[in-house]
C-alpha cells in the first residue's frame, strides 16, 4: 500500500556491479517505502538476481558506482550478516541444502542472533519450538522439516516456504524475494503468497523478483519495475505486469531505447 | 628408516611376549607362536611400502614402549564420564588389561575377557581368532597375536537380537605403554548386536595402541559397529579390523578417529557369500601435527553384494590426512552394487589430505560409483548463513560442524553420538 506517512527504507541510485569483471548492474535507482510491494520484472539475465545478491552483499559481486541506504545507513559498507541484522532479508532463488545441521538448530541460531541484536531476548530451544511451530502453520508446514537438515531433500516448494518462514521469523523491514515462485506447483504458490501477503505490513517493505506475472495474481503490487540489460527501463503500476504477461518484454525495450536515443540526441 | 633402528624397536616390542603365560588351548598357543615367527621376520614399514607412502611412522620406532606390568588402579567413579547409560554390557582394558571390577554384563550374551573366554567357548573362537585378521604380511596384526590373550569377545547365539549396545573401553593412562586391544565378535546366523569400541586416554601422554578385531557375521546377521578413537594427541594407535560376512549379512560401521598423534586404521571388509551388504562410514577429524590414514579394502567376493561408503577428513592445522579406499570386485561378483564417496575439507593453507579411491572390478554386471572432493567450505552455503545474520566465523563454525556431524549423525548410540557432538563443536569452534 502506498502510504503518504510512509518512510523511505532502502534507496538506491546509480548502483553499478560487476562480477569477475563483468559488468551486470549498469546504474539502478530504486526507492522502496515502507507499506509497498514492489515488483521487479525482466527477461533472463537482465541482472535481476544480481540486484538482490548485491543488496544482501553477496561478496562475489563487486560494486563499482553508486550507493544503496537502508534506513539512513550505507549498506555497501556493511557485512551481509550486518545487513541481515539491520532488516535486510533476501529470500534465495536456489536456498541452500546444509545437510548435518537441523532446520530447527539454523532458525534458532539466525532468530537469536537477529533478537540479540535488537536488545530482545533469546528463546532456549523449547519456547522457540513452541514460536516457530506457530510460524509453521502460517505456511502449513510440517512440523518434521524441524528435524530435518536445512533444505536437504525438501521439494522445491517445500524449500521455498522454509524461506518464507525464516523471513517470518526474522521480521525483517525489507524482504527480497528472488523468484520464490519458480518451481512451484499452484497450490504452493497459493500458500507461499498468502503467507507474504501476512508477513506485509505498514511498516515493511516486500520486493518480489520474478520472471512471471502468475505471481502477481496473488500478491498485488504497488510498483512494477521493469529491468533489462542492467537498469531499471520502466516503472508502472500493477497493470504493468498485465501488460507484459500479454506483450513481452521486448515493447518496453524498444520503447526505452528509443527514448534513450532522442534524450542523447 | 633404516633396519636396525627397525629390528631395535621389534626387539624392544617382542621382549616381554614369553613373559605370556600358556593358554590350555594348544591351537591358541600355536597361533600365538607362528604370529611371534612372523613379527621376527617382517619389518616395521616405511614410506617406501606403497601401502604406507603417506604415512611415516618412523617416530613410533623412536621410542621405547613397552607393556604394562601393573596398570593403575582405576575406581568407577575415574571413569563415569565415559560411561555409556544405553550399553546392555562393558568390558574395560586399562593399558590393554582386563579390568574386571569396571566390567558388567546384563546383555544376556557372551560378552567377556578372551583370557578367561577362549577355553569354555573354544570351539566357537576357533574358526575366527586369527582367522580373520591375517598376519603373514601385517607386522602390527602379528605383534598383537602374538601378545593375544586380553580382550573381548562377544558371542550372539542365533536368532538372538541384542538392542543395548556392548561398550567396549580400552583406556590408556601411561606413557610409553604399549598396549594390543583385541575384539572377536562372532555373530551367529540371523543375531543383531552393537559394539562401540571406544579408544580413550586418561592424560596426555605417547603410548602405542595396537589394535585388532575381528568381526564374523553368519548369514542373515546383522552387525552395529561404532569405533571411537580419542587417544591422547602424543599417542600411536595403529588398527586392523577385520570384518567377514556371509550370506545376506548386514555390517554397519561408523569410524571416528580424533586423536592421536599418528593413527593408521585399516579396515578390511568381506564379502565371503552372496547378498551381503556393508554400510562403513568415517570422519577423520585432526589438528596441529596430526596424522590420520584410514586404508579400507571392501572385498566383493561373492554376487549380488551392496557396499556403501562415505569417508570424510576435516583437516585443521598443520594436519595430514590419508585415506585410501579400495573396492575390489572379484569375478563371478556380479551384480554388485559399490559405491564410495571421499570428501574432505581443509581448513588452513598448511593442512594436507591425499585421498586416493581404487577400484579393482573383474566382473562385469556391476554398479560401482566413486568420487572424491577436497576443498574450503563453500562460499555460497556460507553467503546463505551471513544473509541469515549469522557472523562469517559462526558460519564457517557450523558448516564445518555439520560436514562432520552428518557422519556423527549415523552413531546409533545416543550418549556417545551426543558426546562426540560436543567435541566436534568445540573443535570446528575457532
Amino acid at each position: 500500500m502506498i502510504d503518504q506517512d510512509s518512510k523511505v527504507l532502502l534507496e538506491v541510485r546509480g548502483l553499478r556491479a560487476t562480477v569477475n569483471g563483468i559488468e551486470i548492474l549498469k546504474g539502478i535507482d530504486l526507492a522502496v517505502s515502507s507499506g509497498e510491494i514492489h515488483a521487479i520484472m525482466g527477461p533472463n539475465g537482465s541482472g535481476k538476481s544480481t540486484f538482490a545478491k548485491v543488496l544482501a552483499g553477496h561478496p562475489a559481486y563487486q560494486v563499482t558506482d553508486g550507493t544503496v541506504f537502508f534506513e539512513g545507513r550505507n549498506l555497501l559498507e556493511l557485512a551481509p550478516e550486518a545487513r541481515a541484522r539491520l532488516g535486510v532479508f533476501l529470500g534465495f532463488q536456489y536456498p541452500i541444502e546444509i545437510p548435518g545441521v537441523a532446520n530447527s538448530q539454523f532458525l534458532r541460531l539466525a532468530y537469536n542472533t537477529v533478537q540479540t541484536e535488537r536488545g530482545k531476548d533469546e528463546l532456549d530451544p523449547l519456547e522457540f519450538d513452541d514460536f516457530v511451530r506457530e510460524k509453521m502453520k502460517l505456511l502449513e508446514m510440517n512440523p518434521d522439516f524441524l528435524d530435518r537438515s536445512v533444505n536437504e531433500g525438501f521439494s522445491g516448494g517445500e524449500k521455498k516456504r522454509n524461506e518464507i518462514l525464516q523471513m517470518a521469523l526474522l521480521e525483517p523491514k525489507i524482504g527480497i524475494l528472488d523468484e520464490t515462485d519458480s518451481g512451484l506447483d499452484i497450490d504452493a504458490l497459493r500458500i507461499v503468497a498468502s503467507g507474504v501477503n501476512r508477513l506485509a505490513s505498514k511498516d515493511n517493505a516486500i520486493v518480489l523478483i520474478t520472471h512471471y506475472q502468475r505471481l502477481l495474481n496473488y500478491i498485488t503490487p504497488d510498483y512494477v519495475h521493469v529491468m533489462d540489460a542492467g537498469r531499471i527501463i520502466r516503472t508502472g503500476g500493477k497493470e504493468l505486469a498485465l501488460e507484459l504477461e500479454t506483450r513481452g518484454y521486448d515493447w518496453v525495450s524498444a520503447e526505452y531505447k528509443q527514448t534513450a536515443t532522442r534524450a542523447t540526441a | 628408516m633404516n633396519t636396525a633402528t627397525s629390528n631395535g624397536t621389534l626387539e624392544s616390542l617382542l621382549r616381554g611376549q614369553p613373559a605370556l603365560p600358556a593358554s590350555p588351548l594348544a591351537w591358541l598357543n600355536r597361533l600365538r607362536a607362528e604370529a611371534v615367527d612372523r613379527a621376527g621376520a617382517l619389518t616395521v614399514p616405511s614410506t617406501r611400502d606403497e601401502d604406507w607412502r603417506f604415512t611415516d611412522i618412523s617416530p613410533l620406532t623412536k621410542m621405547p614402549f613397552h607393556p604394562v606390568s601393573s596398570p593403575s588402579p582405576l575406581d568407577a567413579g575415574e571413569i563415569a564420564g565415559l560411561a555409556l547409560p544405553e550399553a546392555g554390557a562393558r568390558l574395560v582394558f586399562v593399558d590393554g588389561v582386563y579390568a574386571p571390577h569396571l566390567s558388567y554384563n546384563e546383555a544376556g550374551i557372551v560378552v567377556e575377557n578372551l583370557a578367561a573366554g577362549s577355553s569354555r567357548h573354544g570351539t566357537a573362537i576357533e574358526p575366527h581368532l586369527g582367522r580373520h585378521a591375517g598376519f603373514g604380511d601385517n607386522i602390527f596384526a602379528a605383534l598383537n597375536t602374538a601378545f593375544l590373550r586380553d580382550g573381548a569377545l562377544i558371542v550372539v547365539p542365533c536368532s538372538v537380537s541384542v538392542a543395548a549396545p556392548v561398550h567396549l573401553l580400552f583406556i590408556a593412562t601411561q606413557p610409553e605403554a604399549v598396549s594390543y586391544p583385541r575384539c572377536l565378535v562372532v555373530a551367529e546366523s540371523g543375531s543383531t548386536v552393537t559394539v562401540v569400541e571406544d579408544f580413550v586416554a586418561l592424560q596426555d601422554a605417547a603410548y602405542f595402541t595396537n589394535a585388532v578385531s575381528e568381526i564374523a557375521l553368519a548369514d542373515s546377521a546383522s552387525v552395529r559397529h561404532v569405533r571411537v578413537q580419542r587417544d591422547s594427541s602424543a599417542a600411536f594407535h595403529i588398527a586392523n579390523c577385520a570384518v567377514s560376512l556371509a550370506c545376506a549379512s548386514r555390517y554397519q560401521a561408523v569410524s571416528i578417529a580424533l586423536g592421536a598423534r599418528i593413527s593408521r586404521h585399516n579396515l578390511n571388509v568381506l564379502q565371503a557369500s552372496k547378498g551381503a551388504e556393508c554400510v562403513i562410514d568415517g570422519l577423520a577429524l585432526i589438528t596441529g601435527h596430526q596424522l590420520a590414514d584410514t586404508h579400507s579394502l571392501v572385498d566383493h567376493a561373492q554376487p549380488h553384494g551392496v557396499s556403501r561408503q562415505s569417508h570424510k577428513c576435516i583437516v585443521d592445522g598443520a594436519a595430514h590426512a590419508v585415506f585410501n579406499g579400495k573396492i575390489m570386485v572379484r569375478p563371478g561378483a556380479q551384480r554388485t552394487d559399490s559405491s564410495q564417496s571421499s570428501r574432505n575439507l581443509l581448513l588452513t593453507g598448511k593442512a594436507r589430505i591425499d585421498t586416493k579411491p581404487q577400484l579393482e572390478i573383474f566382473a562385469d554386471d556391476v554398479k560401482c560409483a566413486h568420487g572424491a572432493t577436497v576443498g574450503q567450505l563453500d562460499d555460497e552455503e556460507v553467503f546463505y548463513l551471513r544473509s541469515r545474520g549469522l557472523s562469517d566465523a559462526a558460519a564457517r563454525n557450523l558448516l564445518t560442524y555439520a560436514f562432520g556431524a552428518e557422519i556423527i549423525d549415523r552413531i546409533p548410540v545416543a550418549t556417545l553420538r551426543q558426546r562426540l557432538e560436543q567435541i566436534v563443536l568445540a573443535q570446528t569452534h575457532r
